[in-house]
C-alpha cells in the first residue's frame, strides 16, 4: 500500500512538474504583459513536434536543446506581429487572439504531423527502471525532474541576479516607471514572452517522452496550469511553482482513492483557496485586480 | 423611425421568416434554429460582457449544465419538455450562484482565468461520470417531448419548423426580459460599473453584489440556450461545456459588436453559418475558425454593429 501511495505521489510530482513549468511561463507573460496566453498548450505541442522532427538529425539531446529554442523564436515572431499591438488594451482581445492561435496551432500540427499519436523515443538507457521494488523510478522520470529543477532554478537565478531579470521583476510592479527610467519595455516584454514560450517548449519535449506525442498534448496541461497560478497566488512565481507541484500531487493521491475525481479535485482545491485565502497561498495582497 | 427601432424591426422580421429564407440560401431549418440558440447564448453572455464589462470565459459550463439538466430530466424522470428545461436552468443557476460568490472579487483578466478554470469542473464531471452522463459519448437515447400546454398539444418532435418557432418564442421572451433588465435601474447601474467602477462605488453601489447578480442573470439566460441546444439535437455531450465553447460565445459577441444589444445575435449567425460552411468543406475547419478569431481581434475589434451603428441601446 505504501508503495502504491509512493507511486502515485511520484506520478503526481511529475505531472505537477509539467504543470509548474507551463504555469511559470504563463505567469511570466501574465505578470508583465497582462495577457493570458491561451496558446501556451499549443506552443508546448509545437516544442514536442519540433523535437520529434529534429531527433533524426540531432538525436534526443540535440533536440532537447534546439526544439525549445525554435519554439521560443516562433513565439517571438507571433508576439511581435500579433500580440504586441494589443498591449495596454482590453485584456479580452489578448485572450481571444491567443485562443484563436491555440485552434490554429492544434489544427496546424494535425495537418502536418497527423492526428494520431506518434512514437517518441527517449534514449533507451533512460527508460529502464532503476530498481525492481520501485518500478516507477525510471531514469527518464528522474531525468525529467532534474531538467525541470534546472530550468526552474535557472529562471529564478536570471530573475534574481541579472539586470534583465531585475527589470522584468520591476516591470511586473510598475512598467511605466521602468519605461521612464530608460528601459526598452517593448524589448523587455518580447524577451519575457520568449522565456515563457521557451519553458512551454521544454515542457513539451519532456512531456512527449513521458505521455506520448499527439496534437492535443497541451490541452490537458493548460487548465491545471491556470489552477496552479490561482492556487499558488497571482504575481508570485514561487507560488506558481508550489501550486503546480501541489495540485499534481493532490490529483496523484486522489487517483488512488477516487479515480474518477482525479481531474476535478484540483478545481475543488481552487475553490477552497478562493474561499479561504482569495489571494492564493503565496500571493501578494493587492494584486487581485 | 430611429436607427435603433429600425434594427429591432429588421431583427424581428428576419427571425420570424428565417425557416423560409434559410432553405433558399442553401441552409436548413435546424441551422436556423441553431442560429437562434447560439444567438441567445451570445446575447446572454453579452449581458455580462458588454453591459457590465466583466469578462467571463466560462459560460459554456452553464450552457452545458442547462443542457444536461434538461436531457437528464427527460431521460431519467420522463419529464415533459418545459418542466425538464426548468430542471436544467435551475441546476445551472444554482451553480452560478455558488461559483459567482467565489469569484466576484476578481477583475479583468483574472476573472476570465477563474471562470475558465471553474468551467472545467463541470466538463470533467460530465466526462467522467459515465453511468449518469454517458461520459465522452454524450447523453443520447432520449428526445424532446411534444408541448402539452393544457389547452393544446403542439408537436415539436418531428416538425422542425414548429420546433424552430418554439425556440424563437423562448428567445423572444428572454430577449425582451434582458432588454427590460438593461433599461431598468439595475441595468443602468451595471453600465455605470462598466464605464467607471470606482465612480460607481463612490456613488454607494455595492459593486460586488451587482456583478454577482449580473453574472447569475447572464448564466440563467445562457442555461436556457443550453437547454434549447440539447433539445435541438436530442443529444448533449461534454464538449457543450468545454472551454472552447465558451471561447466561441465570446467571439460571437465580439464579432457582432458587444456594445450593442443585437450585436451578439449577428455574431452568432455569422459564426454558425461560417462553421457550417467551413466544416463541410475541409477537415481542418478549426484552423479557419482560429483564423477568424485572430482576424476579428486584429481588424474588427468593435464588431459588425459596432461599426454600423454606435450601439442602439447601450
Amino acid at each position: 500500500m505504501s508503495q502504491l501511495i509512493l507511486f502515485n505521489v511520484f506520478n503526481g510530482l511529475i505531472v505537477g512538474a509539467f504543470y509548474a513549468l507551463m504555469a511559470l511561463g504563463l505567469s511570466l507573460i501574465l505578470n508583465l504583459s497582462g495577457v493570458i496566453n491561451f496558446a501556451h498548450g499549443g506552443f508546448l505541442a509545437l516544442g514536442a513536434y519540433f523535437a520529434y522532427a529534429l531527433i533524426p538529425f540531432l538525436g534526443f539531446w540535440g533536440a532537447l536543446i534546439v526544439a525549445p529554442i525554435l519554439t521560443a523564436l516562433l513565439g517571438l515572431v507571433i508576439e511581435r506581429f500579433l500580440i504586441r499591438p494589443l498591449y495596454g488594451g482590453d485584456p479580452l482581445y489578448g485572450l481571444l487572439l491567443t485562443f484563436g492561435l491555440a485552434y490554429m496551432i492544434e489544427d496546424g500540427t494535425k495537418y502536418i504531423w497527423g492526428a494520431q499519436s506518434l512514437p517518441f523515443q527517449a534514449p533507451v538507457w533512460l527508460m529502464s527502471p532503476l530498481s525492481s521494488d520501485y518500478f516507477f523510478l525510471t531514469g527518464y522520470r528522474l531525468f525529467m525532474i532534474a531538467i525541470v529543477a534546472l530550468a526552474v532554478s535557472g529562471l529564478f537565478a536570471v530573475l534574481a541576479f541579472t539586470r534583465l531579470g531585475i527589470r522584468i521583476r520591476a516591470g511586473t510592479r510598475d512598467l511605466e516607471t521602468v519605461s521612464t527610467l530608460g528601459v526598452n519595455t517593448r524589448l523587455l516584454r518580447s524577451v519575457n514572452f520568449g522565456f515563457g514560450i521557451y519553458l512551454a517548449g521544454l515542457a513539451g519535449v519532456l512531456a512527449a517522452g513521458q505521455l506520448g506525442l499527439s496534437p492535443t498534448i497541451g490541452d490537458n496541461l493548460i487548465m491545471p496550469s491556470f489552477v496552479a497560478i490561482i492556487v499558488g497566488g497571482l504575481g508570485s512565481l514561487v507560488g506558481t511553482l508550489f501550486g503546480g507541484l501541489l495540485i499534481g500531487v493532490a490529483s496523484g493521491l486522489t487517483s488512488i482513492y477516487w479515480p474518477s475525481a482525479t481531474e476535478a479535485v484540483i478545481y475543488v482545491m481552487m475553490g477552497l483557496v478562493l474561499l479561504v485565502r482569495p489571494r492564493g497561498l503565496l500571493g501578494e495582497e493587492g494584486r487581485l485586480h | 423611425m430611429t436607427r435603433g427601432r429600425f434594427l429591432d424591426v429588421f431583427v424581428i422580421v428576419a427571425l420570424a421568416s428565417m425557416p423560409y429564407w434559410m432553405t433558399a440560401i442553401g441552409g436548413y431549418t435546424a441551422l436556423a434554429t441553431q442560429v437562434v440558440v447560439m444567438g441567445l447564448a451570445a446575447m446572454s453572455l453579452n449581458f455580462l460582457l458588454g453591459f457590465t464589462g466583466v469578462l467571463s470565459f466560462g459560460h459554456a459550463a452553464y450552457f452545458g449544465l442547462g443542457g444536461y439538466g434538461t436531457a437528464m430530466a427527460i431521460k431519467y424522470w420522463n419529464f415533459g419538455t418545459l418542466p425538464a428545461m426548468v430542471v436544467g436552468l435551475a441546476t445551472a443557476t444554482l451553480a452560478a450562484i455558488v461559483i459567482g460568490g467565489l469569484i466576484v472579487r476578481r477583475r479583468g483578466v483574472y476573472f476570465a482565468m477563474v471562470t475558465i478554470a471553474f468551467g472545467q469542473v463541470f466538463y470533467f464531471i460530465a466526462y467522467r461520470w459515465n453511468e449518469v452522463t454517458g461520459g465522452d459519448d454524450g447523453l443520447s437515447g432520449w428526445s424532446r417531448q411534444s408541448l402539452d400546454l393544457g389547452f393544446a398539444n403542439i408537436d415539436i418532435v418531428k416538425d422542425e419548423k414548429a420546433f424552430y418557432y418554439f425556440v424563437l418564442v423562448v428567445f423572444a421572451v428572454c430577449a425582451a426580459a434582458m432588454a427590460r433588465l438593461i433599461a431598468s435601474p439595475l441595468g443602468r447601474s451595471l453600465v455605470a460599473i462598466r464605464e467607471n467602477e470606482r465612480r460607481a462605488r463612490f456613488l454607494g453601489l455595492n459593486i460586488e453584489r451587482r456583478i454577482w447578480l449580473s453574472f447569475v442573470i447572464s448564466c440563467f439566460f445562457v442555461s436556457i440556450a443550453g437547454a434549447l441546444f440539447a433539445l435541438l439535437n436530442n443529444f448533449i455531450d461534454p464538449r457543450a461545456l468545454r472551454f472552447d465553447q465558451s471561447g466561441n460565445f465570446v467571439i460571437m459577441a465580439v464579432m457582432g459588436g458587444m456594445r450593442s444589444f443585437w450585436g451578439p445575435l449577428f455574431g452568432a449567425a455569422i459564426f454558425v453559418a461560417l462553421s457550417d460552411f467551413v466544416s463541410s468543406r475541409t477537415e481542418n475547419w478549426m484552423f479557419f475558425i482560429g483564423l477568424v478569431f485572430v482576424l476579428v481581434v486584429r481588424f474588427f475589434p468593435r464588431g459588425l454593429l459596432g461599426v454600423i451603428t454606435r450601439g442602439a441601446r447601450a
